[in-house]
């Protein structure tokens, strides 16, 4: 008897401290976001988002910075998407299993637990000085795409290994090739996992501040990229600059940037997460 | 137009001395026989004999698992299926497998049936028409999905599955057809219409069952082969493989006997 009481005790205690966690993380993310609007809400005008920054950048609007931060993602994309795609099929679908292949699951690891810094370093080592690209968006972004290369392959090869291995059988029984089986049955039952995990590893590469700071982001320019070697002004750098380098702190402009910012990736989550919900509907085993 | 093909007379195998090698334990050894074309033949054992690992052997599957080794000859209508130059992805067009679970792909009816066709170079609309009607009506489906051929496979009953996985597997016109336990996971009344379908389809194709279930094994097939492995350090092996009544009534060997008179098993 004493010692069902007990275990009752220690239950209600482990879903209390359990509970509470989850209502901290719930918090602590609501209020983030809150905070952010109420701060950021002010600042959003038309103008703000259609004007380029004047007066020393206390007034204007910021869209050379949202411009940049899409063409920094939209080519990391390009570069980090096919390769890391299709690393992932290689790993989960090809790959014998032994020594090399744990040893590139090894780098992967590490090359994830980099900090984004050092991708800067190494940026403007190989991109900008050694392949000559000077500080540009191509620089930028295949700076940005080593960065999120590792999200991109964990998140494939884990969408991959979802899918039951009597799907492949099964495909494979009917005389159609490993590649066949792969690209009609495999990856579309797999694409959104390997959607929404990208877009996480994208959406932090676009509010990534150091890996593009020696190799892509300028302090100011008005002008829009006129190809992919020019330098270009982006959110978060944008964020940093007003908030130390400019005299008087615009807080405005300030938080009314990181709104933008935040607004924008959340805006691309909640649409994966929407079209993955759909897909689900339409695939379940 | 796509003709039906029957393929009568077509369709046998001969196996000698196989042997298969799962890293270093081997799990099957010595197995010689011969597949009649358009018959039944039911392989029955007790659990972990190697019902599936030979099965797997007839349509190359074994070479997919990357740790399994196979020895021997295996002649398809005379053909060496495991000959350096045979395609396995050509020897699955002639030989289909049904597996133990319901395994549709997640998509439509229509487009679970068309998928073999359709990865032999298939496009025209009205061939795969009429092979997804005839794969579907010889799988004894066609009556309850002909109005829902677009409806996802995952929507229907188990049985309906795995009547999908039949009729996928006979839209690539096979001259074979494996089947690994393809009743074990259905109701009594799905395993009816399993049963009965296999009784017509060997009209067209030579058929090979895996199960585990006597009565069903004395029901379906024309002839037996009994394997079985005796300890845990020796491979498997077949121990005799003749008619069905034969079989069970009057078996050759005492083991065989004793497994049917559910001695052990
Ligand atoms: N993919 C595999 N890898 C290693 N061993 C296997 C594999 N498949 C089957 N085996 C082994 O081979 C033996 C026969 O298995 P199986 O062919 O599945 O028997 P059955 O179908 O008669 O139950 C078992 O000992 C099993 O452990
Ligand atoms: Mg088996």
């Amino acid at each position: 008897m004493n010692r069902i009481k007990r275990a009752r005790t220690v239950q209600t205690v482990a879903v209390a401290i359990t509970g509470a966690a989850a209502a901290f993380i719930i918090a602590a993310a609501l209020f983030l976001f809150v905070y952010i609007v109420v701060r950021g809400a002010p600042a959003i005008s038309w103008e703000f988002l259609t004007d380029v920054p004047r007066k020393q950048m206390k007034e204007g609007g910021i869209l050379p910075a949202i411009v940049g931060t899409l063409a920094l993602t939209l080519g990391t994309a390009a570069f980090a998407l096919p390769i890391g795609v299709a690393a992932g099929i290689y790993l989960s679908e090809y790959a014998p299993r032994g020594r090399s292949t744990r040893l590139i699951r090894l780098a992967i690891s590490n090359m994830a637990g980099v900090p984004s810094i050092v991708y800067g370093l190494f940026g403007l080592a190989l991109f900008v000085i050694l392949l000559d690209l000077g500080k540009s968006i191509l620089a930028g972004a295949l700076t940005l795409a080593c960065l999120t290369l590792p999200v991109i392959i964990t998140a494939t090869e884990e969408a991959l290994r979802q899918i039951p291995s009597d799907l492949r059988q099964a495909s494979l029984a009917l005389g159609a090739t490993r590649w066949r089986t792969i690209y009609r049955i495999v990856l579309p039952a797999a694409a959104p996992g390997i959607v929404t995990g990208s877009i996480l590893g994208l959406s932090r590469a676009a509010g990534e501040t150091a890996p593009i700071l020696f190799t892509a982001a300028v302090y100011y320019k008005r002008q829009m990229p006129d190809s992919v070697f020019a330098d270009v002004m982006v959110l978060p750098y944008h964020i940093f600059i007003l908030a130390t380098q400019v005299t008087g702190r615009p807080d405005d402009i300030i938080w009314g940037t990181a709104l933008v910012l935040v607004g924008g990736v959340t805006a691309i989550s909640v649409a994966a997460a929407t079209w993955r919900s759909i897909q689900r509907r339409k695939v379940r085993w | 137009m796509v003709t039906a093909q029957s393929h009568a007379g077509k369709g046998s195998f001969d196996l000698h001395d196989v042997s298969v090698t799962y890293g270093s334990e081997t799990a099957i050894a010595g197995v010689s026989m011969h597949i009649e074309p358009n018959a039944v033949t039911a392989l029955i054992g007790p659990s972990g004999c190697g019902k599936s690992t030979l099965l797997r052997c007839l349509n190359r599957m074994n070479d997919e698992l990357g740790n399994a080794k196979v020895a021997g000859r295996i002649l398809l209508d005379g053909v060496d299926v495991y000959d350096k130059e045979y395609d396995p992805v050509e020897l699955r067009t002639k030989v289909g497998q049904v597996f133990q679970k319901p395994n549709p792909f997640p998509m439509t009816i229509y487009d679970n049936v068309a998928y073999g066709p359709r990865t032999q170079g298939i496009r025209k609309r009205s061939d795969l028409d009429a092979l997804v009607e005839r794969s579907l009506t010889r799988a004894a489906l066609w009556g309850e999905v002909k109005k829902d051929l677009k409806k996802h496979a995952f929507e229907l009953s188990g049985g309906q599955q795995q009547r999908v996985c039949i009729a996928r597997a006979l839209a690539t016109e096979p001259e074979v057809l494996l089947m690994d336990e393809p009743a074990s996971s259905l109701d009594p009344i799905s395993t009816q219409q399993i049963e009965d379908t296999i009784a017509e389809l060997k009209e067209y194709v030579t058929i090979v069952i895996v199960t585990h279930n006597m009565q069903q094994a004395a029901r379906i097939s024309d002839k037996t082969a009994f394997m079985l492995r005796e300890s845990m350090e020796e491979p498997a092996f077949l121990v005799e493989v003749g008619e069905t009544r034969t079989m069970f009534t009057n078996p050759g060997d005492k083991r065989t006997e004793a497994y049917i008179t559910g001695r052990f098993g």
